[in-house]
């Protein structure tokens, strides 16, 4: 049980020690708190659902090929 | 109508993983910054490209259990797919690099190992093209390929977690343990891993399906003629 709890607080603390370690790495807190992030995941959306909508496009355009080929 | 779930599930998750990778809270490091959310993109990429090497792998050994056009161009489809997806796995490598390590191409063992996976698989299709009788070149690249997929696992997932890498998860390098903890982060990375992966398995079948097509229809011309 003792033994136990050592490694509970040695991981407590690893934890914690951690953390307040990296409190101070420079994020892009500003971009975020401005709301601008939007703007970069509305853009990077538009382009991939684009894509996916050429995706579907040619998957249905080889379905009909299919049914049209000798059987 | 071949069922679409798959198609439709990939599409939900990747687009939850790029909302998800840009917006939601990511441990605080330095050296690594922001740049932690490229985790959800590059390494997909890679589980992507393990997942359509071993698939092109397994109809490979299916080619030289029972020869005929469908396992060959299975085989070779999931081989192209997957090197596409190996080399955005590179390239972004390259550009993340650049940014945590200092340069784009630093010679760390995973990213050496990594670019020899990519020739040798590289020479796959070198190897292909070079055979003009069908069959030989269907039996050649099938065992070449399983050469392929063995060569590539100790270069990518032993070697370099036997030397020292800077790459997290490579040898004396612990580095994304103490990301992979963080379960915010699976929360998004498990989910980016399987959308990829089904992606990549979309476009190799739209590929298999046009290869199969074209070659009925050059069989009924060579029946019509």
């Amino acid at each position: 049980m003792k033994t136990h709890n050592k490694y509970l607080l040695l991981g407590l603390f690893l934890l914690i020690n951690s953390a307040l370690a990296a409190q101070d790495a420079e994020m892009a807190d500003t971009l975020r708190s401005e709301g601008k992030i939007f703007v970069v995941v509305a853009i990077i959306l538009v382009i991939f659902l684009g894509l996916i909508a050429l995706l579907i496009y040619t998957d249905r355009k080889v379905s009909r090929l299919e049914k049209r080929l000798p059987k | 109508m071949k069922s679409n779930w798959w198609k439709i599930l990939s599409i939900i998750l990747l687009v939850y993983s790029i909302i998800g990778g840009l917006l939601f809270a990511v441990p605080r490091l330095n050296i690594v910054n922001e740049t932690i959310r490229a985790l959800y993109f590059h390494v997909p990429m890679w589980f992507g490209m393990v997942v359509l090497f071993l698939a092109s792998t397994i109809y490979a050994i299916k080619y030289l259990r029972n020869p005929n056009f469908q396992n060959d161009t299975y085989s070779v489809e999931f081989a192209n797919v997957g090197l596409v997806f190996g080399l955005l796995g590179i390239f972004t490598g390259m550009i993340w690099a650049n940014y945590t390590w200092g340069s784009p191409w630093h010679g760390d063992p995973k990213q050496n190992g990594a670019a020899i996976a990519l020739l040798v698989y590289l020479a796959y299709f070198i190897l292909r093209g070079s055979v003009n009788n069908e069959e030989q070149r269907a039996r050649l690249s099938a065992v070449y390929n399983i050469f392929a997929f063995v060569a590539m696992v100790p270069l990518i997932f032993i070697i370099p977690r036997m030397t020292s890498s800077m790459h997290p998860g490579s040898g004396g390098n612990p580095g994304f343990n103490m990301y992979d903890l963080d379960s915010k982060m699976r929360m998004v990375f498990y989910p980016a891993v399987i959308g990829w992966i089904l992606l990549g398995v979309w476009i190799a079948s739209l590929r298999i399906r046009m290869r199969i097509a074209e070659e009925k229809i050059i069989e009924s011309e060579n029946e019509n003629a």
